[in-house]
């Protein structure tokens, strides 16, 4: 008999064997497929925001200049930007207008926000899609808030930003600098903080030393550190995701221990009976390897592709609570689906191979017992 | 002649689907361009200057994680406790917990 005549036997005993504890077996790959799909989701989940956050703020200023006011963050004077412009290495100092408007009608967070390009004219504003949600408003329509003098401002809105934007400008409000100013009560000669880019982008680290030495009320922030921000997050969020999912894991890991190593004495006796009509402890202990590898990389398979369906087309609704926090404005965004063969790997391997070893191991035990010893 | 399944026919069966399922998934991802939107949004990050997502909008510190200060979470008063559930999922950037700096 050749080996696939022989392993296709085997993998019929197998079968035949599993199909008569139906209940048992269905009920473990169920459960098998849950613990999976939880653990490849929160995976799947974390890796694919982290690469988005990446992919995403490339594109943020190389430094911001902040300036630091008894541990706050404080207004940045103009004449900083030109303190700035003459370091060695910088090769544009950008001012930025920013800052947070609480909205009492509908108790959320706007970041308000003037760019000195592709901003707003004067008398407009652009908002973003999860403020127009809130608020019910669409391009043309008044926007009008109280501002710090306490008198009402009007806006006309003249666009809603893409829906599909909404990741990064679901809260966003763009006017224009004036109104900025006149809006939140500053002087002209104040900025929030500045953005500096520098004309060597191996000289980052450098022209951030030299600044923090030329002006030591400032911090810069690089752009390295803002990405590796999104990295701790997302990193310590899956941490806390797989904390709180280790006690399912466990209960899994217990269940499945038990029913691996506890061979019960129907299937002792069918190992006696394998053994005494001549199979070899070989054969026993490859038929088990088909009942563990079936069952738990069917399980794997079934895991995978349902979180995998989860994350990336059903918009991931076991962890939006989780995403929620406290916000009134909820960013709707997709997440591209991704693939990362080491992140496969490990889940195949923390998954497949620890339940296909565990059953092996009280077989093989069965199995070098004298027949006659386990029939009685 | 045996037409009876037989019992391997029948695992193939069930595990083929399953495999299925594995590359379909596999597949999709590797074939799938950028969510929509996300050149735009990278041109908005760019044209903006943009540092941060607006995924918490609740509070200044966790709306701008990046650009927090040494004492957002204290703002209150130096003994406050947190106010967000958020802070309990995102830790202070790593920026801040480094010793040096301002």
């Amino acid at each position: 008999m050749n080996g696939f005549a022989r392993q296709r036997y085997l993998l019929d005993f197998t079968v035949a064997s599993l199909m008569r504890r139906p209940g048992r077996n269905l009920s473990l790959l169920l459960v098998y497929t849950l613990v999976v799909f939880l653990l490849a989701s929160v995976m799947l989940y974390s890796q694919a925001i982290k690469g988005k956050a990446a992919a995403l703020l490339q594109g943020a200023p190389e430094i911001v200049v902040q300036r630091m006011e008894a541990g706050r963050h404080a207004l940045m004077p103009a004449a900083y930007l030109e303190r700035l412009g003459r370091l060695r290495g910088v090769a544009e100092v950008q001012g930025r207008l920013w800052g947070y408007y609480y909205d009492p009608a509908v108790a959320a967070n706007y970041t308000v926000m003037a760019p000195a390009r592709d901003g707003a004219a004067p008398g407009q504003v652009r908002i973003g899609a999860g403020i127009a949600r809130v608020r019910g408003l669409a391009a043309g329509d008044v926007f009008s808030l109280r501002g710090y003098d306490g008198q009402p401002h009007a806006y006309t809105v003249a666009a809603v930003l893409p829906a599909t934007s909404e990741l990064v400008s679901a809260d966003l409000m763009l006017i224009a600098p004036a109104d900025f100013r006149a809006f939140f009560g500053l002087a002209d000669d104040v900025y929030t903080d500045l953005a500096l880019s520098v004309t060597n982008p191996a000289e980052v680290r450098q022209v951030a030393r030299k600044l923090a030495e030329r002006l030591p009320d400032c911090r810069p922030i690089l752009r390295e550190e803002v990405l590796r921000t999104y990295e701790s997050v997302f990193d310590w969020r899956e941490g806390m995701l797989l904390a709180v999912l280790a006690g399912a894991v466990f209960a899994f890991l217990i269940f499945a221990w038990d029913k691996a190593t506890g061979l019960s004495a129907e299937e002792r006796r069918e190992i006696g009976i394998l053994r005494a009509i001549g199979w070899e402890t070989g054969d026993v202990l490859r038929m088990k390897l088909w009942e563990g590898g079936l069952i738990s990389f069917t399980a794997f398979c079934l895991g995978y592709g349902l979180a995998h369906l989860h994350v990336f087309h059903a918009g991931a609704p076991l962890f939006a609570g989780v995403m929620r926090g406290w916000s009134v404005l909820q960013p709707h965004f997709a997440l591209t689906p991704q693939v990362d063969a080491l992140q496969l790997t490990t889940l195949f391997l923390l998954s497949v191979v620890p339940y296909t070893v565990v059953t092996l191991v009280p077989v093989w035990r069965a199995a070098t017992v004298d027949p006659d010893s386990i029939m009685r | 002649m045996n037409r009876t399944l037989r019992k391997s026919t029948l695992a193939m069966w069930i595990l083929a689907p399953a495999l299925a399922i594995l590359v379909g998934a596999v597949t999709d991802a590797l074939i799938s361009d950028a969510a929509p939107g996300e050149a735009e949004m990278r041109a908005e990050v760019a044209a903006w200057g943009l540092t941060d997502l607006a995924l918490f909008t609740e509070a200044r510190y966790t709306r701008h994680p990046s650009q927090a200060d040494r004492h957002a979470a204290f703002q209150d008063h130096p003994g406050a406790l947190e106010h967000f559930p958020s802070g309990a999922l995102m830790p202070p950037p790593p920026h801040l917990r480094e010793p040096t700096g301002p």
